[in-house]
């Protein structure tokens, strides 16, 4: 088990030092810090603006190869990821801004999950009848209209809403804002705040994880177990409670794993119309802000993301099926 | 990987046992069903020693089926009508894409221009033709490239294992660590623009858009591998490559056909995404992805602008999802989720 793991963590670190090596060439070569400084008015003294890009060792006159070095040494010996063109460290935004990604994804990703799950399940007894076909091209509309339009399109209902009923009950900017000082009000508010981006991402998960779980629970429900459970006496409701769902999850969680992982960065529409400034708003800031470093730091957070989430759905597979076995030992419940 | 089993049926002497062997779960209403799936199970059986009357006897079955499922169908209708707008669309509307209307400035549908204008005094309606087209153009394109790609590399992979097998899937696990919406977003955001840049957003949606079906290919050929016919033609000294293209991929055919159709979806909704940020189509060029993510930023006060794309952006790709699932519902109809016919 300990060797089995250490072998694949070894895997996984050489995949993500990998991938951001070539982010950061990639990075280093496309974006022009430059252009930022030379595009300001009154304009800059060239020699300044090299000064500036080279403290920063974003100057293109350095050669790629000195740069790399820099770059790498600084993250490895003080764990420094570089600067951003206009000064502000890249490490300390990030960490700032993860837990914005923690605050906006925790409740909407879980939300979506469960009722797609349920939506699953419960079409997926029903196959062929009116309500799992509407419910499968509900499914379908939702996994086919760009996650902007739907954001966008709450947005603009939330707005109606409010000036229909004259309050501010749908709040979309920012994380909080002004409130009463009452016990309760700050979380209050930070709940009417998170309320729309979380209808959004409940809306797109519960679309995704319906598809997943319905498939899964069909394949399981025609299965040999479920049959026998049947035959020797079990009522058609627990049978599929206790035999199809539990089996079924199995593949539905390593999805939720994944799809947890990749939303840290993948959330950036709601970030964004949302302004909630968390890590996928600040990957496309970065992008557009000609900041290299700060660019190269989202990649590999992303990375690291997906693996964490890879290990997580092994994790998860090895704990909710007794028949896997990492490496000899047995792991979780019998 | 319940969907591998079934993909490669052509060579499949022993569908008449599966099919025969799979318990007759419905009754009434879908008699007609398993007893049309018992004689064309055993058809099936007994073509395999006429190979032609097999092959149209099971494309009449795949279509049969395809038909049966409705959405599928609206959706393929649909699809068809867009391709056809598209392509007559010069003709549809009396603007350009490119025309500037000086007398009109972000004005709403009227007689003259039936979706309203933009700021710049363009017809929406011609826009949207034009990135109809475009959309239509990238969806196909990276459908092509990034399934041909799977194609080749799930296949040599699984065929000559070893070295080759683990360098590809070592690159395969590379290229999902990164994330590419922000890689393909560094690139294409930052590339010069002007008319060609649609060129370079295809490559890059193909180069990170081929993994997944890749993984699923390899799978697939290692159980294809191993049939009687492609030792056959090992032993009768055809090559390796030869082997792959002739004996493997035709086996593998159904799966490369739905993921293609799945990955148009996919192409035209990743376009979409990085266009909202400005990191799609550049300008002057125009897709349905740059025209949706403009509207959506002016939704409340000019909402023409968002109509007209949106709504024909969701109808192409509800259809191409729509058609997807119902190909992989006719061509697989042993799994549980498809329609039993």
């Amino acid at each position: 088990m300990g060797f089995y793991l250490l072998k694949r963590l070894l895997n996984y670190a050489i995949l993500l030092v990998v991938a951001t090596n070539l982010s950061w060439l990639l990075a280093a070569t496309q974006l022009n810090p430059r252009s930022l400084y030379e595009v300001s008015n009154p304009p800059i003294d060239p020699v300044s603006i090299e000064n500036n890009l080279r403290s920063r060792n974003l100057s293109d006159q350095v050669p790629l190869h000195q740069r790399w070095v820099v770059w790498s040494k600084d993250i490895i010996f003080h764990w420094d990821w570089g600067q951003s063109p206009r000064g502000g460290d890249v490490g300390e935004e990030i960490e700032r801004r993860i837990w914005v990604s923690v605050r906006l994804i925790t409740l909407g990703s879980l939300l979506g999950a469960a009722i797609g799950v349920l939506i699953g399940t419960w079409t997926a007894t029903r196959q062929y009848r009116l309500s799992d076909r509407t419910f499968t091209f509900l499914a379908l509309l939702g996994l086919s209209v760009p996650s902007f339009v739907i954001a966008s399109l709450l947005q603009v209902f939330a707005t109606w809403l409010n000036t229909v009923t004259g309050t501010r009950f749908f709040e979309f900017v920012g994380e909080t804002g002004a409130h009463g000082d009452w016990f309760g009000a700050a979380l209050i508010d930070r709940l009417q705040h998170l309320l729309l981006p979380t209808v959004a991402l409940t809306i797109l998960g519960a679309a995704f994880f319906s598809r997943i779980q319905r498939n899964v629970m069909l394949d399981s429900l025609n299965s040999g177990y479920v049959r026998t459970a049947r035959a020797k006496g079990l009522p058609r409701s627990r049978a599929i409670v206790k035999h199809a769902l539990r089996v079924s999850l199995i593949p539905t969680c390593t999805y939720f794993a994944f799809s947890v992982a990749t939303l840290f960065v993948g959330a950036a529409f709601m970030e964004i119309i949302f302004s909630f400034h968390g890590m996928g708003d600040y990957g496309v800031k970065t992008i557009q802000g000609q900041d290299v470093h700060g660019a190269v730091a989202t990649a590999a957070f992303g990375g690291l993301c997906v693996l964490m989430g890879a290990l997580l759905a092994d994790f998860m597979v090895a704990w909710l099926d007794p028949r896997v076995r990492l490496g000899g030992t047995t792991y979780g419940r019998q | 990987m319940a969907r591998s089993a079934c993909a490669f049926r052509r060579h499949n002497v022993w569908t008449a046992v599966i099919v025969v062997a799979e318990p007759i779960e419905h009754s009434g209403a879908n008699d007609s069903k398993a007893a049309e799936k018992l004689a064309t199970g055993n058809a099936d059986g007994m073509m395999a020693k006429a190979a032609i009357p097999l092959q149209s006897n099971r494309n009449r079955l795949l279509l049969k089926r395809f038909l049966r499922n409705k959405t599928a169908v609206a959706g393929l209708i649909v699809i068809g009508l867009l391709i056809i707008v598209a392509i007559i669309g010069p003709w549809l509307s009396p603007w350009d894409y490119d025309d500037v209307d000086r007398r009109a400035y972000l004005k709403p549908p009227s007689f003259e221009h039936p979706m309203g204008t933009t700021q710049s005094g363009r017809d929406m309606w011609a826009l949207t033709l034009h990135g109809l087209r475009k959309s239509l153009v990238i969806g196909l394109v990276v459908a092509v490239l990034s399934t041909g790609i799977a194609a080749i590399v799930g296949a040599f992979a699984a065929y000559y294992g070893g070295w080759i097998e683990r360098c590809a899937l070592w690159i395969i696990d590379l290229l999902l660590v990164i994330p590419s919406f922000l890689l393909i977003a560094l690139v294409a955001g930052n590339s010069s623009g002007g008319a060609s840049s649609w060129v370079l957003l295809v490559l890059l949606l193909s180069v990170f858009g081929w993994m997944l079906s890749a993984r699923v290919v390899r799978s697939l050929t290692l159980s294809v591998r191993r049939n009687e016919y492609v030792l056959a033609a090992r032993y009768m000294g055809l090559s390796g490559p030869k082997i792959i293209v002739r004996h493997i991929l035709p086996n593998i055919a159904s799966l490369l056909i739905i993921d293609a159709t799945l990955n148009v979806s996919a192409a035209i909704l990743a376009e979409t995404s990085l266009a909202y940020f400005g990191f799609g189509v550049q300008p002057p060029d125009t897709s349905l992805g740059t025209l949706l993510g403009d509207g959506a930023r002016q939704l409340s006060s000019f909402p023409w602008l968002f109509a007209g794309p949106a709504t024909i952006i969701v109808l192409l790709i509800l259809s191409v999802n729509a058609v997807g699932d119902g190909l992989r519902d006719a061509f697989d109809p042993s799994s549980a989720s498809s329609n039993k016919s």
